[in-house]
């Protein structure tokens, strides 16, 4: 057996132990790992970190409403080889030359092992993820218009993100390992705000983690802040100066946490009920 | 090698397949799972279960199956070689209990511990004997007891812990209902059809027409494909309705989200249909139902969400109207049924459990129109039912209505 406990977080990205261990699981078995949680909980830096801990280069494939299967493979350029063609030339006549890899075709060709991100797979059509069965089990496509098959050298490992907009279908789930990242704890929210701001006094910390989750806490609220909005807003206190114990009751720089007319309303009507 | 927990997960409705099954089999094979219950627990999860969901319901059929065996030999005798191979820990103990501590030998302590746990039933902190924390007992964690056994390491939990705890229980599908997720249920009323500017590049159109031109290349565009459904939108608002006017204005949000269908306008009304919808939920701008009716198509798409609920004479009796000053010729049921007919598709939404239906003013509406619970589930079916059609849900006896 190889090293298992192959990715363990780096100096900037904090990942619980379930975590770490779903990791390793999906590089040990080379399955994808997908990954789902609220927004906020750091899936896509993930993917980053996984290759930087590995010290392997990461390929991102981010999804669009509009993202077909294929272009994840390969773009056959026609209309540029159309253009080409009223001039003549032997690039024409070679198709190979107008067939573009997508990041999947990238990291399936590719003569070392790669990381491949696949973001907000959920955000693509219904049938988007049974599209990419065959490519995520083998690891190898066809390029039809020249007849060249690619096959991974490598298999690379695989992260997939997705916002739990839509179920995924049982036959792509099937093929993953699932990991759910839950919202970070007090404790492990703190080491994390630490990451970020090393210099932050222990007192101050503590304030700000009261505040930020009684703010979650809060019923009705649409929109609960998080893990980066938690970072940003420590980060205005410190630039302004702000000591949050001299503030009285209100809450500074309230719209680096809510984000909704709705949720700010509700906060001020609680602060004075 | 545990295929009775595999039965056991897919007894919980875990609908684990033989695939993910020999993923995990390969997983043990290759040691991930460290040996340990803890790991296994990990292990399991991760490659057999893909919805958080359902994390809930693993908890359960882990537990259940592994409440008689939730003990880790190989990690505990490790734990417990260690722990005596440690002289700079003995050097800490007095004379006393280093001689209490000759007295009890491996083999025995693990022997008690296992028999302790076979007795023991339930989570037990502070004593003297059980196992569990903060106590004076051999076993346990953050206890006192000095020939000890500390189960669990660095104040990590055991899976079992984890396991009873129920951590994912308010992940269950059947409780949330969020804007998000209604969205994700309104996506599949759509029909695409071109209209509008043409944006998108037509590939087979401009080779055709570049080759009728002699290889001069002529671009041709094409309006990009766009949902075509149409939605009216009627609101039940007030009284029985205000406990659930959160949900509603939920499915308000998703609905009305910009872009989702080629045209959407929302009503209100109070309990049951008139002669006027309104278009605000204080009731001040009325619009007639006969407008209504004029000035749309046929194939728009019809959503009513309401309780349905209401004293039989508001639906059945001319002049039943309660609440307004409106005084109405024709009974509720027979505007209902007006709308019924204009519309081709139409699905009423009900946030009342569908238990309750039976013997009340839902049957009769019911009969007009095809009437889901406001739930996931419910919505999904009445989204396929405005899309392709298909029989009403039967509540009660909908034959002692038809006329």
């Amino acid at each position: 057996m190889t090293n298992f406990d192959q990715f363990s977080g780096t100096s900037t990205y904090i990942a619980s132990d379930d975590l770490r261990h779903a990791v390793n699981v999906a590089v040990a078995l080379e399955k994808p790992l997908l990954l789902r949680g609220e927004p906020g909980t750091g899936k896509t830096l993930l993917a980053e970190n996984v290759a930087a801990a590995l010290g392997l280069p990461l390929l991102r494939w981010h999804v669009k409403s509009t993202t077909k299967a294929r272009d994840g493979l390969y773009v056959y350029d026609t209309v540029a080889r159309l253009h080409d063609s009223r001039f003549g030339g032997d690039e024409v006549k070679n198709i190979e030359h107008y067939i573009k890899l997508g990041p999947l075709g990238q990291a399936l060709a590719a003569t070392s092992r790669q990381v491949l991100l696949i973001d907000e797979i959920d955000k693509a059509d219904i049938e988007f993820p049974n599209d990419l069965l065959l490519e995520i089990d083998a690891m190898r496509f066809r390029i039809d218009e020249t007849n060249r098959d690619v096959v991974a050298a490598h298999r690379p490992v695989v992260i997939i993100t997705s916002n739990n907009e839509k179920e995924l279908p049982d036959a792509f789930l099937r093929r993953c390992v699932f990991h759910y990242i839950e919202f970070p704890n007090r404790e492990l929210m703190a080491k994390i705000v630490r990451v970020h701001h090393p210099k932050i006094e222990s007192a101050v910390l503590d304030h700000a983690l009261d505040v930020f989750f009684s703010l979650r806490g809060t019923p009705k609220i649409r929109k609960r802040p998080t893990t980066s909005e938690l970072i940003d807003w420590i980060c205005a206190l410190n630039k302004a100066g702000v000591d949050l114990k001299k503030v009285g009751g209100g809450i500074p720089f309230l719209g680096t946490l809510l984000k909704t007319e709705h949720d700010v309303e509700l906060l001020g009507k609680r602060a004075k009920a | 090698m545990f295929i009775d927990f595999l039965f056991t997960l897919r007894a919980h409705k875990l609908n684990v397949s033989t695939h993910e099954w020999m993923t995990l089999m390969e997983a043990l094979a290759k040691g991930l799972h460290d040996s340990s219950l803890d790991g296994f627990y990990r292990l399991c999860r991760t490659i057999c279960i893909k919805d958080v969901a359902q994390y809930d319901a693993y908890d359960q059929a882990f537990a259940e199956y592994f409440r008689d065996v939730a003990r880790d030999a190989a990690a505990m005798t490790q734990q417990l070689q260690d722990w005596l191979n440690n002289p700079a820990l003995r050097n800490q103990l007095t004379d006393e209990q280093r001689a209490a501590l000759q007295g009890l030998d491996i083999e025995k302590l693990r022997e008690l511990f296992e028999q302790r746990l076979r007795e023991q039933k339930e989570r037990h902190d502070r004593g003297n004997r059980w196992i569990g924390t903060g106590g004076s007992s051999p076993f346990g964690s953050g206890g006192e007891h000095p020939t000890g056994l500390r189960i669990g390491g660095g104040g990590g939990r055991s899976a079992m812990q984890v396991a009873d705890e129920r951590r994912f229980r308010e992940y269950r599908k059947d409780v949330i209902l969020d804007v998000r997720q209604i969205d994700v249920a309104l996506r599949g009323l759509r029909r695409l059809g071109r209209e509008g500017a043409e944006e998108e590049l037509d590939l087979d159109e401009t080779v055709d027409k570049t080759c009728k031109n002699a290889g001069e290349i002529d671009v041709v565009f094409r309006p990009p494909r766009r949902n075509r459904v149409k939605v009216i939108l009627l609101m039940d608002v007030g009284g029985s309705m205000d406990p659930h006017s959160d949900l509603m204005s939920r499915i308000f949000t998703a609905a009305s989200r910009s872009g989702r269908f080629a045209k959407f306008r929302s009503y209100y009304f109070h309990n049951c249909i008139y002669q006027a919808v309104y278009e605000d939920a204080l009731f001040r701008k009325p619009v007639p139902v006969a407008d209504l009716l004029g000035n749309s198509d046929r194939d728009e798409k019809l959503v009513i969400v309401g309780d349905a609920l209401m004293h039989p004479a508001e639906l059945l009796e001319p002049g039943g109207a309660s609440y307004y000053y409106s005084n109405n010729r024709s009974t509720g049921l027979e505007w209902l049924r007006r709308l019924g007919a204009h519309f081709r598709s139409a699905a009423w939404l009900n946030p009342e459990p569908e238990r309750y239906w039976p013997g009340t003013t839902i049957e009769p509406i019911a009969s007009v129109f095809g009437m889901w619970q406001l739930s996931l589930d419910g919505i999904n079916a009445a989204v396929r039912h405005l899309v392709r059609g298909g029989p009403k849900p039967v509540v009660g006896n909908p034959a002692r209505w038809s006329g």
